[in-house]
């Protein structure tokens, strides 16, 4: 059970990692050599941004993949938030380290401190959101490809533990605005979540 | 020495040996009980228990604050290291074990027992299709990868019900891997403690333990070497590492010190003061020691009183039983002071033996009181006095020396004479004065006596404060509504608080209570969990109706199979039992909620109110009131501890008044006029009015220990006031002037000892003593000033040789 949880809180990692990304596409930059450091910078300067999402998993247990859509939304420097609309209303929430699941009107709250393996993952979260490469890069083996006009961030865990069943996390952007997140778990399912920026 | 005295000691010494093998041999206890009462109602007896004795009384709280959260967290698996291995502790908690991964674990392995939701109709066709449609929404959430990692195994989402139904029991922050407080700034940790919170030696020690470990821990742990870089700085700055303990145990830990310290550092102080008097007036240490005999015999004659007749003898009986005799250090002096040339047990003894018996029909109103330590007390001090009384009538007198070298007070009684001479119209004073008294007092009647059980708790209010946060903090209940379930047995209350559960679900649906906790909900009664599995169709039914409800959805052939397995092994599972909680944080919430006690049964369930609200308890009763009374029944503790607070007040009130009228009784038969009996109590009223009006307008409420305070008054007051009257009765004033002088020294030595007293943080002690040492005072004054004019108008007669 412990390892659904972390799956999630995985998800989350990867969705929060995205609104980031997302969140540095309002201040498009010019077009010199994609640079860690650089993207770090425009993400530690975004306050605000809001984006419409379409997400479809690919499950083994599922002949056709699930299809959600919703309204990610981001505040900094801790406070991030995706709506599913379709094909149910549910909200989830991570504010300050709590995590906060809505379904209708059940409420749950779980302090993401509760899962120890899970908490670097999410602090990794924080880190980003700081442009903390150095704590990012703790956790995570970066590796950043092509140019900033269309730029490819691949996150791989350095430590099993903290995998927690993922085996890697893809975004894709173009300029600083990013396009897509694919998570791949070692179970072979994988899941991809295309985002468009609010007119 | 002739015959008759030489009787009089070797009875006396015989008594001395007896008493002390009784003294030696007796139990003693230092625990609060002193302040329960005996024999309340069945809720409040169960209460009671509760307080003193349930499974919550054996939480120790430990908090560690200080330093940085990594240094705290250090600290607080060293502690819970070094407390576990230690046989005196059952649990140590403080999140380090990760006991939620166990509970999801326990949660999953036995949902179908424990999830409210299974029931025939969820395992039909229907229920199946709807269940498992349901849960593929929730895998299209954010929550889709907990749902899709249990969707194999448990499509029908009971997991996740059971989460729900378990995660009422809010758990504690997490900080650098250990509980924390919400606000971050302290490590927390739970202990509890093998022995029973009413056990203070056994809790002194687990609370010692703690201390020790701590100590060891802070002083000799090197710091963690990977962190040490990183946080020297910060942590060199940072304040050093703190232990905050509380909990029942710990109070009454703490209780007990503060009331030894105080007894003991008080005491020493008024007894110095006393010792310093007594040598000023006797100038002889033989004699000091000679007027201290009866004291001491009639303190030793009341502990074995007190253990005859209650088998233990609380501490609190220790420490103000000497101060309750205290009018028996009044005997030796009026005995040395009054017989210069006087027969004593000719005239003053008859005086002394009634003054005695007035305070012994006082203390007598005691006798029945429902706090057993009041009740020890009045015990104690009847025996202590009748022992005292009898010392200084029949040893003392043999033992003294021929000549007394004491200093002859008469020409101080003279002054005061003279002094009392000149006040002019005392009564027209003393009409004004009670009319005045009596204004105040009526206009503090509805505040006058405090309503709050906690004013007599030696526990000081900042504790209680770092205990509520502490308990908020570990999202411990709150217990000040309950619904309490008594039955004949463990399943008969779980069955109960079943029922109970139903009715409350509604009140929570209809906004009246906010939630509640139940035993039942991770322990559910043997009936309820084999209907549940009664419900779970067999293998060949189940894969029939899962075809028929997949029908449509895109589900992978064969994606159930540990669904279908899982199943049919739980239909074999017997029902989980206590045994099975063992391990889980759900193990010490059963234990807190559901315990056995004098071959009953009792189940707690805790009421929260929704936030900002308060319960409307008469609503809750009313809906339960249809289920058994005598099994279900709604207890708000507070109104409960403030009943019976007001109960044993009323109570004592009665007892004082029937003791009050049993005095006047008394001197009605000894001194046959009726106006000798109003100039006795007369000044004993007065006294007693002036200081309450006084206390009333001070802001103090008065408590039961006031009550205790103004019996004692009354009762060394009469002795004064017995004095004045034989006075005026025998005509011969000759004696007067050292009358008035050994008046005016025993009440000193009152007035100095109850005067400490005052100054005490204990809050039973500064009452009494506030009560005690302007009253006698006042009492002496009064007795003086009303008595007959008569007395002091004539001038002073020449003194005797």
């Amino acid at each position: 059970m412990s390892r659904a949880w972390q799956r999630t809180a995985t998800l989350w990692a990867a969705a929060a990692c995205a609104a980031l990304l997302l969140a540095a596409g309002a201040r498009a930059a010019d077009a010199p050599p994609a640079a860690l450091d650089q993207l770090m910078a425009l993400l530690a300067q975004q306050r605000h941004a809001e984006a419409d999402f379409d997400e479809r998993q690919y499950l083994a247990v599922l002949t056709r993949p699930l299809i959600s859509s919703g309204v990610l939304i981001y505040d900094a420097p801790s406070h991030l938030e995706q709506r599913t609309l379709r094909p149910r209303r549910q909200t989830m929430v991570l504010d300050h380290g709590t995590l906060t699941m809505q379904i209708g009107r059940r409420r749950r709250s779980v302090p993401l401190a509760d899962y120890p393996q899970l908490a670097p993952l999410i602090d990794s979260i924080r880190a980003t959101l700081a442009g903390d490469r150095a704590a990012l890069e703790q956790r995570f083996e970066l590796q950043l490809h092509g140019t900033l006009e269309h730029w490819q961030l691949r996150l791989t865990p350095r430590e099993p533990q903290l995998s927690a069943g993922v085996s890697d996390i893809v975004i894709d952007g173009a300029q600083a605005q990013i396009s897509e997140v694919r998570v791949r778990q070692s179970d072979g399912d994988h899941s991809v979540l295309q985002i468009r920026p609010r007119p | 020495m002739n015959r008759r005295s030489v009787l009089a000691v070797g009875v006396w010494l015989l008594g001395l040996a007896v008493a002390a093998g009784i003294v030696a041999r007796a139990r003693y206890t230092a625990d609060l009980s002193a302040f329960l009462p005996r024999t309340p109602s069945p809720m409040q007896q169960l209460l009671v228990q509760q307080i003193s004795s349930g499974p919550a009384s054996r939480l120790i709280l430990i908090g560690i604050g200080g330093l940085d959260a990594a240094g705290r967290a250090r600290a607080s698996r060293a502690l819970a290291g070094t407390l576990r291995a230690q046989p005196q502790f059952l649990v140590v908690e403080n999140g380090e074990q990760d006991g939620n991964a166990r509970d999801r674990e326990f949660a999953f392995d036995h949902r179908y027992q424990l999830s409210t939701a299974v029931t025939a109709q969820h395992f039909g066709i229907d229920g199946l299709r709807a269940a498992i449609t349901a849960t593929m929404d929730l895998m299209a959430s954010p929550a889709g990868l907990l749902a899709k990692s249990l969707f194999r195994s448990d499509p029908t989402g009971e997991t996740l019900q059971v989460v729900d139904q378990l995660s009422g029991t809010a758990q504690p922050r997490m900080l650098a891997g250990v509980w924390s407080s919400r606000d971050g700034a302290r490590a927390l940790l739970l202990a509890q403690t093998r022995a029973s919170g009413a056990d203070t030696d056994a809790q002194a020690r687990a609370v010692g333990l703690i201390r020790s470990a701590f100590t060891r821990i802070t002083t000799t742990a090197p710091a963690d070497p990977v962190t040490t870089t990183a946080t020297a700085a910060a942590s060199s700055a940072a304040a050093p590492l703190v232990l905050q303990l509380s909990g029942p145990g710990v109070f009454s830990v703490q209780a007990r010190s503060t009331i030894e310290r105080e007894a003991l550092r008080l005491s020493l102080l008024s007894t110095a003061l006393i010792v310093t008097l007594l040598l000023l007036v006797y100038r002889s240490v033989a004699v000091l020691l000679f007027g201290l005999l009866p004291v001491a015999s009639g303190a030793l004659a009341g502990v074995a009183a007190v253990a005859l007749g209650f088998g233990v003898v609380h501490g609190i009986t220790l420490g103000f039983g000497i101060t309750l005799i205290g009018e028996s250090v009044d005997y030796p002096i009026y005995l040395f002071v009054q017989s210069r040339g006087r027969q004593f047990h000719g005239v003053l003894w008859p005086t002394i033996a009634l003054g005695a018996l007035t305070s012994i029909c006082g203390f007598a109103s005691l006798l029945p009181s429902a706090f057993p330590g009041l009740a020890q007390l009045g015990l104690y001090s009847i025996s202590g006095l009748v022992v005292a009384a009898a010392v200084t009538r029949w040893v003392l007198p043999p033992l003294l020396p021929a000549r007394l070298a004491i200093i002859d007070l008469a020409p101080l009684g003279a002054f005061a004479r003279r002094s009392l001479a000149r006040v002019r119209v005392p009564l027209a004073g003393a009409v004004l004065l009670t009319v005045l008294c009596a204004l105040v007092l009526y206009q503090h009647r509805h505040r006058l006596w405090t309503r709050d059980l906690a004013a007599l708790s030696p526990v000081p209010a900042a504790s209680l404060r770092l205990d509520a946060q502490m308990r908020a903090d570990l999202g411990a209940p709150d217990v000040s509504n309950l619904v309490m379930i008594s039955a004949d047995s463990e399943q008969a209350a779980l069955r109960w608080a079943e029922a109970a559960g139903g009715r409350l679900d509604g009140l929570v649906a209809a906004g009246v209570v906010g939630s509640y906790d139940s035993p039942a909900r991770y322990l559910p009664s043997q009936a309820t969990q084999a209907a549940r599995l009664a419900a779970l169709p067999d293998d060949a039914q189940l894969r029939a109706r899962l075809a028929a409800a997949t029908t449509g959805l895109p589900i992978a052939p064969g994606a159930f199979e540990p669904f279908l397995q899982q199943v049919a092994a739980q239909r074999q599972a017997g029902p989980i039992t206590r045994a099975t909680l063992q391990g889980t944080s759900l193990a010490l919430a059963v234990d807190a909620l559901l315990w056995r006690q004098d071959g009953q049964w009792r189940a707690l369930l805790p009421l929260h109110a929704t936030a900002g609200d308060d319960i409307d308890v008469a609503r809750v009763r009313a809906s339960l009131a249809t289920l058994a009374p005598a099994h279900v029944a709604v207890l708000n503790v507070r109104q409960q501890t403030d009943a019976l607070y007001a109960g044993y007040l009323a109570a004592a009130l009665r007892l004082s008044l029937l003791g009050f009228a049993a005095i006047v009784l008394l001197l009605v038969i000894a001194l046959r006029r009726p106006y000798r009996v109003v100039r006795v109590i007369a000044p004993l009223l007065l006294a007693v009015l002036v200081v309450t009006a006084a206390l009333a307008l001070a802001g103090v409420q008065l408590t039961i220990l006031h009550l205790i305070g103004m019996l004692l008054t009354v009762a060394v007051g009469s002795n004064y006031a017995l004095f004045f009257d034989r006075s005026a009765a025998e005509r011969d004033l000759s004696g007067l002037p050292r009358t008035l002088a050994s008046l005016m020294i025993a009440n000193a030595s009152t007035v100095l000892g109850f005067m400490v007293l005052a100054f005490s943080s204990v809050p039973v002690l500064s009452a009494l003593g506030m009560t005690v040492a302007p009253g006698t005072l006042l009492a002496l004054l009064f007795a003086a000033l009303l008595a007959p004019r008569s007395l002091f108008a004539a001038p002073a007669e020449p003194l005797p040789a």
